[in-house]
Order: structure tokens, then sequence, then C-alpha cells
């Protein structure tokens, strides 16, 4: 088990964190400022890949590829949001969760007609490929640190929005009471619409993004929007500080947890046996996770206290 | 607009006119649907308990079904192999009896609500409906890992198992053990909604206070709610298992989950033949457009999306009118 | 026997740097009707909270008949007789008016994990709850969906589920809140004599009704006790009469 090996996990792990956070960011803030839980924010992870699939094989450009990802999910949640979850907000959570289901059946079946049933390919372009080295002697694939760094700008980002804009005041302000900021006379629709098509935003990107690493597939959302919810549960819904932190511990969790935990049985188990027992509990360990944050802490790490 | 006790006795008929219709007429296809339409009956009845009376969104309970699923594939592929299950402290090499996999089904599904529920149950709203999702998929990673029943293949089981005194291969047979096992379910709820615990359960979903100021521990009331739940949702996998004699991780999926969701939404959420009603519709609708366009799904959506946005109540609310509630 | 029902010692309660609740200490005995009043924001809720047990206290205790309560929960509290009527109706508004009843007779009755038998069956306690409803003047409503009901009859209904408690005390959070002035007479000569049946602690706003029924009043401002005494005794104090009467 040598360092780099150890190292190179990491990195996977990371960044495997960060596309989780573009992920988690957008969720946590649309349950943060609007009160609403948001099932079909996988599909637009999903829409995100399709599109971005579809525009690279067309025009052969990547970078235009990922502008029309992010807008062609941007536009897709700006009218989902304007038309459905906009007579939403005032509803219970399990209107909420039904709708949105719903409107994963909708998105996923239509992919599927529009696109067909195989998985669609993404390739990584060719100014991207290959490896680094970096410090240490250790090769690792240009384009995966490309989408940590490219992540972590995000993120700033992202956090420069929230603290020194005003619309970053506006979502501030609606995340700790609605009702008064409306009564100050902030356009709350505007903001709801706005929140909703950031949010749809990143999680087209960050499908786009993941898709070369991944397969572009119908449903290929889902589990992440799974994942994505683990995070804001650990890192308390609303706080996008929460969001990286959670993405990040979820990510290195998943990786360096589905090396370490066989060969930690293997330490006491025959080979075979070791990599099937830690196998399977690597793949249970994120929400081990999710359980001890709970117990201790049950709004997650920077949640507000109900 | 009928009673509901009308609405209820007219679906009951329908559960029982059907299938003799299909098995006078030989379209044994139509009883295996009924049968399916049962089977997620008692399901989503399970769910109800929780989600319907408690108040509380799980939407994970296919870590139930699921379970029910692999105990009894579990149990039964031991002993069509004649591999020992366990050896200590009792030599034990499997059962394909289905009344003794139906016992440590529902034993081993109420251990596992146990624990979800004590660990989901200390939080509410937006996250008691992630983790219970996030656990129902940490069970659907965990099975398709363990390659020793299958993992994502999933397991076979060659013959149903065996039921006294009946040929469990026959539709009609298997439809009328399922069918049974559904009105002792309902029977059951019926008597439990009218007892102190359901009006405590029915009451603390409305208000917390208004139960503790009389007495009632909220978390008791909720854990167990949720711990009956899981046991009835954990049959009704068994069931299913057994219907298909097939299990795979798919029994764990969130879709599912959330399909159980859409059969109470369907057909009235809270109400005792809610989730009967709105399996049969599902399943009819999912047999008849299924049948004619692929993208079945996307009018489910629609579907769903208007009775969310527009018809509270489903279809109870819709067809009945409002009883008095003492009687 | 001369021991208090109830007794509070210098409970204190501390929400950051907000001080709600300053060693506040008060009891109430057998026949008594004990009130507390004070401006808003004094800190009655938080002192009811403390006492039903809906609050922990930070420091002080809680003596029910003799038994410490400080650290017990809201429902055992209530299993060992505190009867809590709130000052926002916590009441199942989806279920009938008999339904919340006989849910409070279920409680006290420690029939309580029945899971078969239907409850509106149970001749005993139907009784019970329907009686108590009687008392009230509700129980013409009994089959009514509670909220179809007025606020002075949802008011009403609180205090028939506190009656089928059978508590040891009467804890009351502005009761007359929202009662016209009709019905304001009608619950306080009720009070007057519920009292005979168990003493009741009574937070109220309406000075008539106030000076009415209590034996004893206790004034709150800013989470302290200002005065504590005979309720004759309160309405000539001056510091009290500056602080809260004053006002009108």
């Amino acid at each position: 088990m040598s360092l780099v090996l150890i190292a190179e996990q990491i990195l996977n792990g990371l960044q495997f964190g960060i596309m989780l956070f573009l992920m988690s960011a957008g969720l946590t803030l649309i349950f943060g400022v609007m009160g609403l839980i948001n099932l079909a924010h996988g599909s637009l992870y999903m829409i995100g890949a399709f599109i971005a699939a579809a525009v690279a094989s067309a025009t052969g450009s990547f970078i235009l590829a990922l502008v029309a990802a992010l807008s062609a999910a941007a536009l897709a949640g700006a009218i989902v949001e304007m038309t459905i979850i906009r007579k939403l907000y005032n509803r219970d959570h399990l209107d909420q969760v039904l709708a949105t289901f719903a409107l994963i059946l909708i998105f996923s079946e239509g992919t599927r007609w529009v696109f067909g049933s195989f998985p669609l390919y993404l390739d990584v372009p060719a100014y991207l490929q290959g490896a680094v080295t970096l410090p240490g002697g250790i090769q690792y694939p240009l384009y995966r640190i490309t989408l940590i760094v490219f992540g972590l700008i995000i993120g700033a980002g992202l956090g420069l929005l929230i603290t020194k804009t005003r619309i970053g005041v506006q979502i501030r302000a609606g995340e700790n009471d609605r009702e008064m900021v409306s009564a100050l006379g902030v356009n709350i629709s505007k903001l709801y619409t706005f929140v909703f098509a950031l949010g749809a935003a990143l999680a087209g990107l960050a499908g786009a993004l993941v898709g070369t690493i991944q397969s572009v597939e119908v449903g290929m959302g889902e589990p992440v929007l799974i994942l994505a919810f683990v995070v804001i549960v650990i890192g308390g819904i609303g706080s996008v500080k929460g969001a990286l932190i959670g993405s990040i511990l979820v990510g290195l969790t998943d990786t360096l947890g589905g090396i370490f935990l066989p060969k930690l049985f293997g330490l006491f188990m025959d080979l075979a046996t070791a990599t099937n027992v830690g196998s399977s509990i690597a793949s249970m360990s994120i929400y081990i996770l999710m359980s001890i944050v709970l117990v201790w802490r049950p709004t997650g790490l920077f949640g507000q206290k109900i | 607009m009928i009673k509901e006790r009308q609405l209820n006795t007219f679906v009951l008929g329908l559960l029982i006119l059907i299938p003799i219709w299909a098995y006078l007429n030989d379209e044994p296809f139509i009883i295996t649907l009924m049968t399916r339409a049962v089977i997620f009956a008692i399901a989503a009845v399970g769910l109800n308990l929780a989600l319907g009376i408690g108040g509380f969104i799980s939407f994970g309970h296919a870590a139930f079904f699921g379970l029910g699923g692999y105990v009894m594939g579990i149990l039964a592929w031991h002993s069509q192999s004649y591999v020992t299950l366990i050896e200590w402290p009792i030599i034990f090499e499997g059962t394909k009896s289905m009344p003794l996999i139906w016992i440590i089904t529902i034993l081993l599904s109420a251990l596992l609500a146990a624990i979800i529920g004590m660990i989901s149950l200390k939080t509410t709203g937006v996250y008691f409906i992630m983790i219970t999702l996030a656990f129902a998929q940490m069970m659907y990673y965990f099975s398709t890992s363990w390659s020793a029943y299958g993992g994502e293949d999933g397991l076979s089981i060659y013959m149903r198992n065996s039921f006294p005194g009946l040929n469990t291969l026959d539709p009609i047979q298997f439809f009328i053990i399922c069918c049974t096992i559904l009105f002792i379910v309902l029977f059951f709820m019926g008597r439990l909604i009218k007892s102190p615990f359901g009006l405590a359960l029915n009451a603390s979903r409305q208000s917390r206070q208004r139960v503790e100021a009389v007495g009632f521990d909220f978390h008791k009331l909720q854990l167990t709610a949720f711990i009956l739940s899981g046991a009835i949702t954990g049959l009704a996998g068994a069931l299913f298992a057994d219907l298909n004699r097939f299990v795979s991780p798919s029994m764990f999926s969130w879709q599912l989950s959330g399909e159980f969701i859409v059969f109470i939404i369907i057909g009235g959420v809270g109400r005792l033949f809610g989730p009967v009603i709105g399996a049969l519709i599902f399943v009819w609708l999912e047999h008849s457009i299924g049948g004619i366009s692929d993208y079945w799904h996307i009018f489910l959506g629609l579907i769903l999306l208007a009775i969310v946005l527009f018809g509270k109540g489903g279809i109870i609310g819709l067809v009945c009118r409002e009883d008095t509630q003492n009687e | 026997m001369n021991e208090p029902i109830l007794e509070a010692k210098k409970l204190c309660k501390t929400f950051g740097s907000l001080v709600a609740v300053q060693d506040v200490s008060l009891d109430i005995n057998k026949n008594e009707i004990h009130a507390i009043i004070g401006p808003n924001g004094a800190g009655k809720s938080t002192l009811i909270a403390q006492i039903c047990g809906s609050l922990i206290s930070d420091e002080g205790s809680v003596f029910l008949a003799s038994k410490n309560i400080t650290n017990l929960s809201t429902e055992k509290r209530a299993s060992l007789g505190i009867g809590r009527t709130f000052q926002i109706s916590a009441l199942a508004k989806e279920d009938s008016v008999l339904q919340n009843a006989i849910l409070g007779a279920v409680g006290a009755s420690g029939k309580r994990w029945g899971f078969f038998k239907p409850i509106l069956k149970d001749t005993v306690l139907r009784d019970q709850a329907e009686h108590c409803l009687e008392m009230v003047g509700l129980k013409d409503l009994m089959n009514q969906k509670t909220a179809t009901l007025s606020h002075g009859q949802l008011r009403l209904l609180e205090v028939a589920i506190a009656l089928t408690l059978k508590p040891k005390v009467f804890i009351m959070d502005e009761p007359m809140a929202g009662l016209g002035s009709d019905g304001t007479k009608q619950l306080t000569k009720f009070l007057d004599k519920l009292r005979e049946q168990a003493p009741i602690l009574l937070v109220e706003h309406d000075m008539d009704a106030v000076f009415a029924l209590a034996n004893r009043i206790t004034v709150l401002d800013y989470g302290r006790v200002i005065a504590s005494d005979k309720a004759s005794s309160i309405k000539k104090n001056p510091i009290v009469q500056k602080a809260y009467l004053g006002e009108g």
C-alpha cells in the first residue's frame, strides 16, 4: 500500500466530493430559501449530461458543450419552476415529494423517448487528456485535477455571490425569514426562479463534467441526487458551507472506504471473503457516516436548530 | 357521493370477483396480475400506517420490502441447494415453508424497522424523508455487492415455496393465499385505527403537544407505528419474491419506495382502503397503458402531477362523502 | 394536609443572552386558584413550559405532591397529575370533539397501549369523556369535527380534556383569550367551582376574571417575581400598579 496509491485515492475522493458539492449546493439553497424538497434535481443533472453529449458530438467543442449544458439545465429549471414548482411552495412535504417524483418520471421517460435507451458518450477533450505529475511523483489524470480546481473555483464564486452581492443578501435573508423578505419589497418570485435556475445550472454542469468519466444514460441523476441528500443531511440543510464539507467527507469516505475496508478485513479473513465483506461494508460506509453524524447532531453539522 | 364503507365493499368485491372470472375463463395472467396488485396493496397498507396515520413520510419502505424478499430468497435458496445456513447453535438448512418464512420475515423486518426507526425518528420533516431514502439505498448497495446471493443479478428460486394443503404453483391458489393475508392485514389495521393506539397515533400527527399533554410518549408512538409498518411491508416483500420466484436488489430501489407512496396518494392518504385502491389502479394502468406505450411512466407522472396539484384526497376523497367520525 | 400540591422553587431559564425566567418560586394549595399575571414578555409562558415539562429548566426544581418532577418528561408529568390547557389550541382538528376528549380519558386510564378494541366502544372511557364534555357544555357537539368549532368552543374543549385527566392540578394558559363577555362569565363561574376538584394555576390577562377568581396572585416582570400575595393586597400594591395594572 504505497503512499502514491493513497494520495491518488484521496484525490479521487476529492474529485468525487467536489462534483457532489455542485449538486448539493443547489439542493441545499433551494431548500434553504424556498423550503422546497426537490427530487427532480437529478433530472437536471441528467439533462445537462445529455445536452453536453449531444452538443459535443455535433460541434466537437467541449467548451460549447459545457455552456450548452449549463444553459439548458438553467432554462429547464426556470421553466419547471415557473409552471409547476411555484404551485408547491405552500404545500406540505408529501405533496412536494410526490410532485417532484412525478417530474422525475416525466423527465426520465421523456429523455429516453428523445435520445433512446442506449447510453451516450462524452469524451474528455484532447487538451485535457493525459496525466500530470504532481509533487511526490504522483501521476494523476489531468482531467480530474481540472475538475477539482474548476469545482473549487465555482465554489468560491458561489461563496462570493452569497456573501458579497445584493442577490446574495436576498438569498441569505430569504433563508432566515421568507415573509419578511417579501414584506420588504423584494420580488420573491424572481428570487425563487433565480435560485432554482442557479441550482439547476450547477446540477447540469456537474452532469456534463462527470458525464465524461461515467456514461451518460437515463437514470444517472438519481443515485447522485440521493448522495446529495446524504451530504445535505450531514452538512445541514440550507448551509452551502455544510454542503462543501459534507461533500468532501462523503467523497473521501466512499473512495477511501472502498480501498481500506477490504484491507482491514484482510487482516483477519482470507482474501476472497475480506474483499467481499469489505466492499459490501464499504458500499454502506457513507450511510454509516450519515447515521453517526445524525445521532450526534440531528440537524447536521451546520444546520439550523429546528 | 357514496359512503366510504360502500366503496370498500365494492373494492372487496372486485378483489374476489375478478379472479373468479379469470379462473372460470382460463385467464391465469389476469390472476397473476391481481396477485401482484394484492401484494403491492399489502406493502402500501404497511406504509400507510406510518405515512397516512403517523404522518411521517418514509421514502425508504423498499428497505423492508427488499428485506422480506431476501429473507425468503436466502431461506429458500439454502433449502433448495442443500447448503447449511447456520451451524450454531442449531443446524438450520433453510426452509421452503411459507408460514415459517413469513414468521421469520415479520420478525426480521420489525427488527430492521426498529433500528432504522430509532435513528431516523430523531429527525423530522425533510431530514426524515432523506434519511429513510438513504437507508434503503444502503440496503440496495449492500445487496448488489453481496455476491454470495447473486449480487446485482439476483437470486432465482426454482420452485414456489410450499403451504400446507395447497398447490402453490396454481395461480388461483397462490392468489387466495395472498388475498387472505391482505384481508387479515386490513382487518387488523381497521381495528388498530379505532383502537387507543390508533387514536393516539392519528392525534400525534396533528398535534404532538396534545398527545404528550395526556400522557403519551410521542417517540414510543412513532417508533411502534414504524415497526408495525415495516413488518407488514416486509411480509409483502416475501410474497412478491415468491410470486416472481426471484429476488434482486431492485426490490430495494427508491423507485419502488416512491411507487408505494403513489399507491397511497391515488387511493387516499390515511384511508384504510386507500392503498388497495391505489395498487389496483396502478397495476391496471401499468398493464393497459404499458401495453400500448413503452413510455407509460410519462403518463403515470402526468397523472400523479394532476392528482397532487388538483385532486387532494385521492379516489376516496373524490368519490366518498365525509363520514362522521364516530362510527 | 398542608403540603402544597404544586411547588416551583427558584426556577431559571436563559435563552442565549436572554434571561427569560429568573429565580421564580411559587406554590399552590388545595382549593386554591393562583393566578400569574404580567406584561407580554414577562416570562409567563416560559415558566409554564418549565413547570409542565416542555422546557428543561437551567436551575431550580418543581415538585408535584411532594414528588420531584424537575427532570421528568412532559408526558410523565401529565400522567402524574398535571392537567394543562394551551394558549394556542393543541387539538386534533381533523378528529371529532368526542375523539379529542376520549384521548384524555385514555391517557389517564393507563390503557394506552390497546391495539384491538375500538376505543369508542369502551363504555367506561366514553362515559367519562362525554361527562366532561357535558360539564363544559360541549356534549351536543361531540360528533362534530373539531375544526368546525368556534374559538371559544376550542378553549372549552381544552378544558374538557384536562378534566378527563382527573389531574392533581390544572395549569391553564389564558383560557379566556378570545372568549366574548358571555363566554368569559360562564368560564369564570365554571373555574370557580372547579377549584374544589383540583387547584388551578391560572395565567391570564383578563383582570376582571383574575380578581374574581384568584386567591393569590403572582406578578412577573422581566422574568422575575415582583410581587406575590393575596389578591386583595396585589390590587393595592403600588409597584404592581405602576408596572402593569396602571396601563388599564
